[in-house]
C-alpha cells in the first residue's frame, strides 16, 4: 500500500521553517558587514563590541539574580502544590486549588502583567526587581506543579505504606522514598522555571518600573532602537547557552529513564 | 495524634503555601483589574475616587471594533495555519520509527527553549528590506522591490505561526502516538481512500489533541502584544497593543483595565466552551467510551 508523501514534506518544511531564521541569525553574527544584506567576511568584532556595553552585563546580572531566587521559591511552592493535588486531589478544596494552578498557564502574559501592575500600584508597592521576582514566582509555580504532578502519576503509593510498615516515620518515608523519586522532576521543574524566568519579557516589562532593566527588557529596547549586528552576537551567545542547557537536561532525563 | 488529624495537617502543609500565594498574586490582582475598570482616572496617571461607567467610552474610539476584529481574525488564521501544519507533522511523527521520532521531537522542542525575543528578532532580520527573503522574492519576480514585508499584518501572522506552532504540534503528536494505526490499515483494506481515512478515522480519534492545540495557539494569540509591536505596523495593531498603549503612553490605568477585563472575557470564552463541550460529550459518549 502506498503511503502519501505529503506528511513527510510538511514535516520537512516545518523543520526548515523552524531553523532557517536561527541559522541565518548565527551566520550574520559573524558577518563583518554593518548591514546584514551582504557577506563581507568572517569577523568576531560584534562579539568584542559586546564588552563595551556594560549595561548588557548589568541587566544579565539582574536577570540571573531574579531567575535563581524565583526558581528557588517556586520549586518549593510548586512541589508542595504537586503533592497536594496528587495525594488529596479528590477534595473540593483541591479542585479549587487545581483551577488556581491551571489558569495562570493559559492566561495570556499581558493579562497577568497588567493585573499584577494594578495590584502593586493599588497597594503602593514600588515597582522594581522585587516586584519582578514576585511576578515570576507566580507564573513558575504552575509549571513546576505540573512537572511534579506528571512524575507522581507513575509513583506507587504503596511504597510509602511499605516504608511506614517497616517502621519509618512519616517524615522519613517522605524524605527517603518520596523525595528521591521526585528528584528528576524537581530538577526538570527548576530548569523549566529558570528558563521561563530568564526569558520572560511581557510580565517583567509591566511590573519593572524604571531602572529594573532585565536582559529581555534590554534586548527589547535594543531591537527597537539598537544596532542589529550587536543583537545578532548577543542572541548567538544566548542560543549557545540554551543548547548547552538542553543537552544537560536531555542527559538528566536519559539517565533517569533507562 | 490520630491518623486522620495528622493527615489533614499534612494536607494543610502542602496546600497552604501555593494556595495562599496564588490567591494573593493571581486571584486578587484579577479582581482588582475588574474593579479598576469601573474607576475614573486621575490627571496624574493614577486611579481616581468613586465609580464610573465612563471607561466604556473606549468602545467608541474610532478603531476599537476594527482592532477587536483584527485580533480575532488574526488569531483565528494563525490557529488554522498551525493546525494545517501540525496535523501532517504530528501524523508523520507518530508513524516513523522510534529513533527518528526522538530526533524529530528534539528538533521541535529546541526552538521552544530559545528566547522568545531572539526568535522574533531573527524573523525581523529575515523580513528586513535588506534581508534574504525579500531578495529571493524580488529575484523570483513575486514582489515589487518597493513593497515592504516587515511592518505588515502578513509579518505578524508569519511570526505568530512560528512562535506558537510547537504548541500545536506537541498535543497533536501526543494524541497521534496513542492512535491505533491498525484502524487505518483496516479502513484502507476496506477500500477507503487515503484522504478519506485521514479525515474520517484519524482526525476524529485525535480530536482531544486537536482541541488542546487550538486552545494553546488561539489564547496566547488573542493576547499577543510583542509580536505586533515589533514586526507589525500601524495597521496590524491588536488588543494587546492598545492595553500597553493605554498603560505606558497615555497613563490611563482605568481604561487599560477595562480593555484587559474585556480581553479576559474574550479569552475565557473558548475555555468555557471547552468545559461545556467536554461535560456534554462525557454524557453522550459515556456508553461508547474510548479505549484506555
Amino acid at each position: 500500500m502506498k503511503r502519501s508523501r505529503f506528511p513527510f514534506y510538511i514535516t520537512l518544511g516545518v523543520i526548515v521553517f523552524f531553523y532557517l531564521p536561527i541559522v541565518m541569525l548565527v551566520i550574520h553574527s559573524f558577518n563583518a558587514s554593518r548591514f546584514g544584506g551582504r557577506w563581507m567576511g568572517f569577523s568576531l568584532k560584534w562579539y568584542s563590541q559586546l564588552f563595551y556595553h556594560p549595561e548588557i552585563w548589568q541587566s544579565l546580572e539582574r536577570t540571573l539574580v531574579i531567575g535563581i531566587s524565583a526558581t528557588g521559591v517556586s520549586v518549593v511552592l510548586g512541589t508542595l502544590a504537586g503533592l497536594a493535588l496528587h495525594f488529596y486531589g479528590h477534595t473540593s478544596l483541591q479542585k479549587v486549588h487545581y483551577v488556581f494552578i491551571y489558569t495562570p498557564l493559559v492566561v495570556p502574559d499581558i493579562l497577568m502583567g497588567m493585573s499584577l501592575l494594578l495590584f502593586f500600584v493599588f497597594l503602593g508597592i514600588g515597582l522594581g526587581l522585587f516586584t519582578i521576582f514576585l511576578a515570576h514566582v507566580t507564573f513558575c509555580i504552575s509549571y513546576v506543579a505540573f512537572v511534579i504532578l506528571s512524575r507522581l502519576q507513575d509513583f506507587d503509593n504503596s511504597l510509602l505504606e511499605a516504608a511506614r510498615d517497616l517502621g519509618a516515620t512519616s517524615w522519613q518515608a517522605t524524605w527517603r522514598v518520596l523525595i528521591p523519586h521526585l528528584m528528576p522532576a524537581i530538577v526538570a521543574g527548576a530548569l523549566l522555571a529558570f528558563t521561563l524566568s530568564i526569558d520572560d519579557f511581557v510580565i517583567s516589562f509591566f511590573v519593572a518600573g524604571p531602572g529594573a532593566t532585565t536582559l529581555p527588557i534590554r534586548i527589547y529596547s535594543m531591537i527597537k532602537h539598537g544596532s542589529p549586528p550587536l543583537i545578532n552576537a548577543l542572541s548567538t551567545l544566548m542560543l549557545f547557552v540554551t543548547f548547552i542547557l538542553i543537552g544537560v537536561t536531555q542527559r538528566l532525563i536519559k539517565e533517569e529513564t533507562p | 495524634m490520630n491518623p486522620s488529624s495528622r493527615s489533614s495537617r499534612n494536607a494543610w502543609i502542602v496546600t497552604f503555601p501555593s494556595f495562599v500565594w496564588l490567591i494573593i498574586f493571581f486571584l486578587i490582582p484579577t479582581v482588582i483589574m475588574f474593579l479598576i475598570a469601573f474607576k475614573p482616572s486621575d490627571p496624574y496617571g493614577g486611579v481616581g475616587v468613586g465609580w464610573t461607567l465612563a471607561n466604556f467610552r473606549v468602545v467608541r474610539m474610532a478603531n476599537f471594533f476594527s482592532i477587536l476584529w483584527r485580533t480575532v481574525w488574526m488569531s483565528g488564521v494563525t490557529t488554522a495555519i498551525c493546525l494545517f501544519l501540525a496535523l501532517p507533522t504530528g501524523y508523520y511523527m507518530a508513524r516513523v520509527s522510534p529513533r527518528w521520532r526522538q530526533v524529530l521531537l528534539f528538533l521541535l522542542i529546541v526552538p521552544f527553549w530559545t528566547s522568545f525575543l531572539v526568535r522574533i528578532f531573527a524573523w525581523k532580520s529575515l523580513l528586513h528590506p535588506e534581508g534574504v527573503i525579500k531578495k529571493i522574492l524580488i529575484w523570483l519576480h513575486l514582489i515589487d522591490p518597493q513593497s515592504s514585508l516587515l511592518y505588515t499584518s502578513g509579518a505578524v501572522l508569519m511570526v505568530m505561526v512560528y512562535s506558537y506552532l510547537p504548541f500545536a504540534i506537541l498535543p497533536i503528536y501526543a494524541s497521534a502516538e496513542k492512535f491505533d494505526f491498525q484502524l487505518h490499515e483496516a479502513a484502507r483494506d476496506l477500500g477507503a481512500s487515503s484522504l478519506y481515512t485521514f479525515f474520517k478515522i484519524f482526525i476524529p480519534n485525535i480530536r482531544r489533541g486537536i482541541w488542546t492545540a487550538v486552545l494553546m495557539v488561539l489564547i496566547p494569540c488573542l493576547g499577543a502584544y510583542v509580536i505586533p509591536d515589533l514586526v507589525g505596523g500601524p495597521n496590524s495593531q491588536m488588543l494587546g497593543n492598545k492595553i500597553a498603549q493605554r498603560t505606558f503612553v497615555d497613563r490611563n490605568l482605568p481604561e487599560a483595565s477595562w480593555l484587559s477585563a474585556f480581553l479576559t472575557i474574550l479569552v475565557l470564552a473558548p475555555m468555557i466552551a471547552t468545559f461545556i463541550l467536554q461535560a456534554r460529550s462525557k454524557e453522550k459518549y459515556s456508553v461508547l467510551k474510548e479505549g484506555p
